[in-house]
């Protein structure tokens, strides 16, 4: 077992961990805590793909700027402390029959990763640094990248519309 | 990491957490957690199969999900707060007046 290996282990335990939290947690503060160290470890686990540029904007971008979002508006509503109607369901059924179809959903997933991955060679090494993706950015990605810019703003004014008071 | 397999179950495992998440919860920002858990998820997939095939894409991919997520985040969490506004609640059940 490679060093390499044994961190992802690590990691991914972590994750795993971090992800159960989030889904049992009582406290939306502790969840946002537990979504954070869920996408910190997940960066790890890009360092360790060779992709050290996403590794980044994960942590920028995902574990700090969305998550402070997250915080911030849990905050600002006083939501954390959550409320009886989530911890008991109204519908007896839901959370077992969900808790089915995620099992479901999980054999599935496992059963197409097992029968058709494996089958295909592992690829040469990729130049994966911040100085290739730029480049591909700025000329095959172009009008995607633009478009996203669009998007943004889009985002930006519908936020501010919607919070505006009337 | 010369193989990508435990990774995609890592994903796998990763998604049906957030999967369940969303099926269970009834507040609204638990349930646009579980959905970033799933985005989340799907994004490591994507990374671990631009490593299998000596692609750059799959990373580019990436980058463009988390724009479009965090542009996601910025309106949901508007409406969220537009929603507490009137009903003073974030549960999801609490939207119900389209019942007939």
């Amino acid at each position: 077992m490679s060093v390499e290996f044994f961190i992802f282990l690590m990691v991914a335990a972590v994750a795993v961990m971090a992800a159960l939290g989030l889904l049992l947690s009582r406290n939306a503060i502790y969840a946002a805590m537990f979504l954070i160290l869920n996408m910190a470890s997940v960066a790890v686990i890009y360092l360790l793909l060779n992709a050290p540029f996403i590794a980044a904007v994960q942590v920028a971008v995902y574990a700090g700027a969305v998550m402070v979002l997250f915080v911030f508006v849990i905050m600002l509503l006083g939501a954390e402390k959550l409320s009886q109607a989530d911890t008991k369901p109204a519908l007896k059924w839901q959370r077992p029959l969900s808790i089915g179809l995620g099992m479901a959903l999980f054999v599935a997933l496992g059963a197409v990763m097992i029968t058709r991955l494996g089958v295909t060679p592992a690829a040469t090494l990729i130049d994966t640094s911040p100085l290739a993706i730029g480049k591909a950015l700025f000329t095959t990605y172009l009008l995607p990248f633009e478009v996203a810019s669009v998007l943004l703003l889009a985002a930006v004014v519908g936020a501010v519309v919607l919070t505006k008071k009337s | 990491m010369t193989s990508i397999e435990p990774v995609i179950l890592l994903s796998a495992v990763l998604f049906t957490i957030g999967v369940v998440g969303v099926l269970t919860r009834r507040n609204a920002l638990m349930i646009f957690m579980s959905v970033e858990l799933m985005l989340n998820a799907a994004n490591l997939a994507f990374v671990a199969f631009a490593q299998q095939w000596g692609n750059l894409d799959g990373q580019l991919f990436v980058f463009f999900i988390m724009a479009v997520a965090a542009a996601e985040v910025a309106v949901g969490l508007a409406l969220i707060v537009a929603i507490f506004r009137t009903k003073r609640s974030t549960d999801v059940d609490e939207l119900s007046q389209l019942k007939g």
